[in-house]
């Protein structure tokens, strides 16, 4: 008898957690995952089962033409039996009802928002503040090239709370993505340890 | 005579437009309304997160053979542990349905369902893990 009849116990001790990145359509949440994922991005047509027979309202003067699938889909090995996955929330209204399904069990959420089009993020703030227990923080994508926004202008815009922190970052480059992502695990963990006192 | 296999498939009325002459033969082609597959259930007894992974401890082949299709692709799939989200996407099933197939699966233990964060919690032992292995990340 030896150990290796088992090989695959070590595997099973392997847990999951999952952040949550909400925001309009064509700010930056595609970007944002496939900036950190280590897997190609995942065809999610199957989640929506007869929930995607409608057609999609594309906003007009947009140029975007990979939103038939809706939603994105990211996985991150932070330990060897750690795995980090990344859910970001379909913009179409009509995928509303997958928003809890999604957000269940999450350890927190990011919502992204773009300055030129920062009505597109409203709904998510809006979820988030009122329909979701979950710790959400606000990243500003700050695209090349767009005039910057003073962080108080863009919380006062989104009527955000002083609670929820507030930070710009760069959802392509890699660093400022991975910076989010400490930034939601940071408050989420800030807020555990006062909901959880000793 | 309406017996009860024949209710297990419901075949839409608009399905049967599209191919007249395909017949009975392609009962588990795409058109057969996902939910048939699990007997018309929508939930399954665990909880089941999108991002919870599913590993077979050990594969048995045997068990494999007496699978429905769709629970054996499943089965299959799973011994390279994977979350539920991508066994949805990889097998082009809706996230329900195999949600319920899952369930079924480990009721047999034939599948184990990993914990997730949530499942502790999100403690803050858990959390500080998941912000040291972001830390740690290369850039």
């Amino acid at each position: 008898m030896d150990s290796s009849s088992s090989p695959s116990d070590s595997g099973l001790l392997t847990i999951s957690a999952k952040i949550v990145v909400a925001g309009g359509f064509g700010v930056g949440k595609t970007t944002l995952v496939n900036s950190v994922s280590e897997v190609a991005p995942l065809n999610t047509d199957a989640w929506m089962t007869e929930a995607s027979e409608g057609v999609d309202d594309l906003p007009p003067g947009t140029t975007k033409s990979t939103t038939t699938v809706a939603m994105d889909f990211g996985r991150i090995t932070l330990h060897r039996d750690l795995l980090l996955y990344l859910f970001g929330t379909p913009g179409q209204a009509r995928f509303w009802f997958l928003w809890d399904d999604l957000c269940r069990g999450a350890l927190g959420a990011v919502v992204l928002v773009d300055t030129s089009r920062i009505d597109q993020s409203f709904a998510a703030v809006n979820y988030f503040e009122n329909d979701s227990e979950l710790p959400f923080i606000v990243a500003v994508n700050r695209f090349e090239g767009k005039p910057r926004h003073d962080v108080d202008e863009v919380r006062d815009a989104l009527a955000l709370t002083e609670s929820v922190p507030l930070i710009e970052c760069d959802a392509r480059s890699r660093a400022s993505a991975i910076d989010v992502l400490q930034e939601v695990v940071t408050h989420s963990l800030s807020l555990s340890r006062v909901s959880v006192p000793g | 005579m309406t017996g009860p296999a024949k209710d297990v498939m419901t075949v839409s009325s608009d399905d049967l437009h599209d191919d007249p002459t395909d017949g009975g033969k392609r009962m588990r082609s795409k058109r057969i309304r996902p939910y048939a597959l699990t007997g018309g259930r929508t939930r399954a007894r665990h909880h089941l997160l999108v991002e919870t992974l599913i590993s077979v401890p050990e594969f048995d082949p045997v068990l494999a053979d007496s699978l429905m299709p769709e629970s054996r692709m499943l089965y299959t799939r799973a011994c390279q542990r994977m979350s539920i989200a991508e066994l949805s996407a990889t097998l082009d099933l809706p996230l329900g349905v195999i949600r319920v197939l899952i369930s079924d699966l480990a009721g047999q233990n034939a599948v184990y369902i990993h914990p997730t964060a949530y499942a502790y919690q999100n403690n803050p032992r858990v959390l500080e893990r998941i912000l040291d292995g972001l830390k740690q990340l290369p850039v």
